[in-house]
């Protein structure tokens, strides 16, 4: 990928991240996670790996966020005029942040000034072919209890949703 | 040439945005959304560095933290409904019911 690219790529993805930062009504917000999320998606195809940025999509744009949306519109919350937290507040929390990601940056920056060279990638790296095999080789144990983990999920989502609860 | 590392710094600044969402914003469902965020900016630089070390492994955990989130989003938002049935408001402020 060039680094033209990567620019055409990352400045969108920052631009709709920061929109759920700073829109007020929750549904611009939830569809501007929307389109980072899809930008993601996109970043995960750069960087070989097919198989998750097709889960990305069909997974979190796909169906988390029409929950979020379906409850957003569900309780008809209204942009709230008095939204958000003192100014000094935001100033130190914006700026706090900043600060976490100079210090990511300079921490990566130096790993990657000492690193090996990149891997030569197998060629069904990032297929599912490739993923499949990690998962039910290497992982197979925590497959299976994450299957257990949704159907505690669906049976807790419902039961709290639940109207008249015991 | 984009490399890896270009992904990491993306996500480290994808992250802090995160961050910063959930300091800032009072509406629990807009906080929600923050760690959302914040979740896939893990993501990616799982899957950056799994490129990046040629370890399919990174992506495995993607799965899974995919299917965590998944979970989480269900059993919150589950929360946020039986929230606003009680209080008739998704406002952290006004939800001090632990302040004593």
């Amino acid at each position: 990928m060039s680094e033209t690219a990567f620019y055409l790529l990352a400045i969108p993805t920052v631009l709709a991240a920061s929109g759920v930062l700073l829109l007020r009504n929750p549904v611009h917000c939830a569809l501007s996670l929307v389109v980072a999320l899809f930008l993601i998606a996109g970043s995960y195809v750069a960087l070989d790996a097919h198989l998750i940025a097709a889960l990305q999509i069909i997974v979190y744009t796909g169906a988390v966020m029409v929950l979020f949306l379906f409850v957003i519109m569900l309780l008809n919350l209204q942009p709230d005029p008095d939204e958000g937290a003192h100014v000094l507040a935001k100033l130190g929390a914006g700026a706090a942040a900043l600060g976490f990601a100079v210090i990511v940056g300079a921490i990566v920056g130096e790993w990657f000034e000492t690193a090996p060279p990149p891997a030569v990638l197998a060629a069904d790296f990032g297929t599912t072919r490739g993923v499949a095999r990690t998962l039910f080789r290497d992982h197979l144990t925590a497959f299976e209890l994450t299957s257990v983990l949704l159907l505690v999920a669906v049976v807790g989502a419902v039961v709290l949703a639940k109207r008249d609860r015991v | 040439m984009a490399t890896a590392e270009h992904f990491v710094f993306l996500s480290a600044l994808l992250f802090a945005i995160g961050a910063a969402g959930v300091v800032i914003r009072r509406s629990v469902i807009v906080m929600f959304m923050s760690i959302e965020l914040m979740l896939n900016a893990a993501n990616l630089t799982f899957v950056a560095f799994a490129q990046r070390l040629g370890n399919v492994d990174g992506q495995a955990v993607v799965f899974f933290v995919m299917t965590v989130a998944a979970a989480e989003a269900a059993v919150g938002l589950a929360i946020f409904l039986a929230l606003f049935r009680n209080r008739q408001t998704l406002n952290a402020d006004e939800i001090g019911l632990l302040e004593g």
